[in-house]
Order: C-alpha cells, then structure tokens, then sequence
C-alpha cells in the first residue's frame, strides 16, 4: 500500500466531483505505512488519547516525526467502545478546566480536522434523586459558574418540560431536581479515532496498527526503544497512553502506577423514534441514557467491582442498570436490547486522571481516565502534547501528575462527581 | 457471572453476595518505613493481567473477609482460601500451577508453614 495517500479536503466540491465521477476518487484517510528505525516520539496506542496527543504535538509544537503504535485496531478499544457524553461540569477546579478545554475544543473540531465528527451540543442533564444530591449538585453548579463552566440546577417541572419521558415520581429514586449542562452532549466516537488519524497523517506521521509493544528498552534511567511485534523502534521520548492495559506498559517500563483495571460496559436498544434529545445520567442508580442519531437508546451502566481484563462485563450489572432506567424511564420497558459490550477502563484512587512524568526519562503517561474519558479527548492530547514536547506539565495538567498520590494532593472527584464520570 | 466459594461457611456465592476488596497480601509498612514504601503500599498496585490474588468479603452470607485467587484475563478462579495468610497456600499455588505452567510465585513459598 502506498503510504502516503494524502486525502485531500473534505468539502462540498470534493463529494461534488466525485459524484460525477461515481466515487472513485476517494482515497484513504491514513497511510499505513511499516515502521521506521527511529522516530522523535513514539505513542503507544492509537486511541481518541493517543491520536490527539500526536496530533497537538504536530500542531502546537511542530513535532510531526511521530508513530503512533497501536496493538490492535486505530480506535478499536474504549474510544469505541463508550457511550460518547461530552460534558464538562465538574467540581473540582484542575478537573473543571481540563474538561472545558476538551468540551470546548470540540466545538470546533469538525472545522479543525475537516473531518466531521458528528458534535452534538444537545444538553446534559444529572439527575438528583437523593437530597444529598440536590445538594452535592447545587454545589456543582456554583463551583461551575466560578469555573466559567456554564449549568444551571433545573426544578422537577423545568427537567419534565426538557425529558417528556420522564416519570418524575418512582416510588424508590423520585426525581428531585437536576444539573443541566446546556453545551454538554455527544459526538460520534469512531469518528473523533479516525478524524485525528487522518490529520495526524496528513502531517507525515506514522499510525503503526497491528503492533504490539512487547518490551521498553531503556539505558541508565532514560528511554532508549520500544519493542514489538514489528521489531524494534528507537525513541527519544514515548508516550503511554493505552487505558486498561496502562499498568502492563509501566511494568514493562519499570515502574508501577496506582491504576486497577476494570470492566465497564454498555448496550444499547432497538433504534426507536427520536423521544429525547437530551443526555440523562442518573449516578444513585448508576444510569445513564441518550438516544443517537440512528434511534437507538445508548445505556451506560457501572463498572465491575473486581480487576478485570475481560471485554465484556457481567450480566448483574445489566440488570441493575435497566432495573433502575426502567423506573425513570417507563416507556423503555418493552425496548429489546441490540447489543451488549465492555471495555477495560483504568481507574486512579480518587478518580481523575495521570498525566504525568514518570521515574523513566523521556517516559510520559496519560491514563486514569476510568469511565469517562472520551469526553476528555481533545483536552488530554493538547495538555498532553505540552507534556511531552516541552518535558514537564503545562497549566492543564499540572495538578494530574503522579506526584498527587505521594503528596496528598488528589483531585477527589470519586467524592465530588459520584460514579459515573 | 463470577462465583466463589467462601472458605468459611463454605456457600458457593455469585457476586452479587459479595463485596471485592482489591489486591491481596499487601504488606503492611510499619512506622520506620520510607516514604517511597509508604506509597507503593498505598497506591501502587500490580494490577496483573493473569493470575491474581485478591480480598473479598462474603457480605450478603457470613460477612468474612477470604482471599481468592483469580485469572483477570479469562475469569477462571483457581481457588478460595482463608485471609489469615501472608502468602497464598500451597494447594492455591499448586492449582495454579497446574492451569497456567508458565506462572511463577513473586514470593519465596516457604517449606512447611502451616497456612
């Protein structure tokens, strides 16, 4: 396969042309070239993190002699594997910023990569159904506004005159309230993968699929190579960002991280006529709802309470999450499920993620991203990109190093954001 | 769906009656320890892809806590046993063993400790 295809701008001329041309012309969006014998940095995993690392490094810092090293398919681990919620309103401030950055860098993103990723600002909504929530969440929303995080708490009413199919009074968790992010939504997943991929590309750098890292050399203390299954690779520098399987490159590298890997998983219905153009989460019962493009209900559920490598989550958890979606939800009671699946998150002690130095030179992490880190993407990859290029953490990622855990500095957003997150 | 048995009472639980409680045998450091080792106590974790060893307590039954030794990658649990035990038993190893040839213990099994 050639290895530089370069595809060219998406644009209203370009399906235009090929439309009179029967669509031949397309080509493919990334190269998929063989390795070289060295490169500036090495990513391993090409994941929504990994690629928009590569890509912020290209385009905030003029470093494109990048790979991007990934074990299996460009995007096929939990960057398709979530249930694509985009929000920002957190509690804490490191978090709160960290997120806004990422929700508000995909605002844009579509124009950015002239690659459309399907952003959807359709509003967010937390449900409280316990008083300690109304509480917690009012807190958030003032934290919110301070932070330059817009939300606002909705009244019963308010919340019943955005979701229509709501049943505010279910004998267990009646709805008391919520927490509305009116910039907070979805986008499409695969999309986001593919999207940075093809301009990662376009900038001359190489995504090495089908190459799994199987060794880190390193020389007195500082990264010398990866190995793989296609040989080996030099680096001056190497990024893990890999989630689930971030405690296996740091082995390999070395050191240990405070992450245990876990299973999280989703499902979605039969696609149904379009009932709510909102996205529900609901942390008491661990739930969370939005309907996509196709019709289909996209449920979201907690995660395994045990260490676990397998993709796939336990049947209990289903159970608990419909059980509880069913009494808020009524009419999603007859809905036949389509799908089932799970993936591997990484979770941190307090919940919120590592970006970080490591004690290996030239060696850089960004994991801990647990349960919610495809809303984060964007952000993590550009404070990731300054970590990497400049070899210690710019403003955004400052507070998330692996320091936090020695010192006793955690951003405590198990407490401040419930689970789901 | 994971079932164990408790070493106690000796109910074969589904995981719903029970409550996970992370990596096992974690040696505790005393007040003369560094603070690199209070740390790696406290947070570092092996978080292994294979075989693992990992607390539970049997919540909704006699409510103890047991250990349980465990693959993480395929599910397969390769025996219970009790928590008064700073190493894994000789018939847990043994097990082990016998399911996964290319495992090797992290610790030294010491010749004929009782459990």
């Amino acid at each position: 396969m050639p290895d530089t295809p370069r595809a060219g701008r998406y644009s209203v001329f370009a399906i235009a042309r090929e439309a009179l041309r029967q669509h031949t012309g397309w080509k493919r969006a990334w190269a998929s070239p063989e390795p070289k014998a060295r490169y500036k940095v090495i990513v391993v995993g090409a994941g929504g993190h990994g690629l928009a690392t590569a890509y912020y490094l290209g385009k905030n810092f003029g470093i494109t002699d990048v790979a991007v090293i990934e074990k299996g398919w460009l995007g096929g681990g939990n960057t398709g594997r979530n249930t694509t919620i985009i929000r920002s309103n957190y509690l804490q401030d490191p978090s709160a910023a960290l997120y806004e950055k990422a929700r508000s860098l995909y605002e844009n993103l579509s124009q950015d990569l002239n690659y459309n990723i399907m952003f959807s600002p359709r509003g967010l909504i937390m449900l409280a159904q316990t008083e300690h929530e109304i509480r917690g969440y009012k807190r958030t929303v003032y934290a919110n506004n301070l932070q330059g995080v817009a939300t606002e708490w909705l009244d019963p009413q308010q919340l019943k005159a955005k979701v229509p199919i709501i049943n505010l009074d279910g004998p267990r968790y009646p709805v008391l309230g919520g927490l509305y992010q009116a910039r907070g939504g979805t986008a499409r997943h695969d999309a986001v993968a593919w999207g940075y991929a093809r301009a990662c590309s376009d900038m001359g750098m190489h995504i090495i699929q089908n190459c799994e890292v199987t060794g880190v050399e390193t020389e007195a203390g500082q990264v010398r190579a990866v190995n793989t299954s296609k040989g080996r690779i030099g680096c001056d520098k190497l990024a893990i960002v890999v989630a689930g399987h971030s405690s296996q490159l740091a082995e390999m590298a070395g050191f240990r991280l405070p992450i245990e890997s876990v299973a999280l998983q989703a499902l979605v219905s039969e696609p149904i006529k379009p009932c709510m153009d909102v996205v529900v989460m609901a942390n008491t019962v661990h739930g969370y709802m939005s309907q996509s493009d196709k019709g289909e209900m996209v449920i979201g559920g907690g995660t395994d309470g045990f260490n676990n490598f397998t993709q796939r989550g336990s049947w209990q958890h289903v159970e608990e999450t419909v059980r509880a979606l069913i009494e808020t939800f009524p009419m999603i009671s007859r809905l036949k499920m389509l799908r089932q699946w799970g993936g591997i998150v990484d979770m941190t002690g307090d919940r919120s993620p590592i970006l970080s130095t490591t004690p290996v030179g030239g060696i850089f992490v960004n994991c801990g991203w647990g349960t919610g880190g495809f809303k984060a993407i964007p952000g993590s990859g550009w404070a990731m990109a300054e970590l990497v290029a400049k070899g210690t953490p710019g403003p955004l990622a400052a507070d998330f190093g692996l320091n936090r855990f020695r010192e006793g500095r955690f951003i405590d957003e198990s407490v401040a954001a419930g689970v789901a997150h | 769906m994971l079932i164990l048995t408790c070493p106690y009472c000796g109910v074969n639980a589904e995981e719903t009656e029970l409550h996970p409680g992370g990596e096992a045998h974690l040696a505790r450091i005393g007040p003369n320890g560094t603070d690199d080792e209070f740390e790696a106590y406290l947070f570092a974790r092996k978080n292994a892809k294979g075989v693992h060893f990992e607390r539970w307590r049997h919540a909704y039954g006699c409510g103890k806590w047991f250990l349980a030794a465990r693959c993480t990658a395929t599910l397969q649990v390769f025996g219970t046993y009790r928590a008064q035990t700073p190493h894994p038993p000789a018939d847990i190893v043994e097990a082990i063993r016998k399911a996964r040839p290319d495992w090797t213990p992290d610790w030294t099994p010491a010749e004929g400790t009782a459990e």
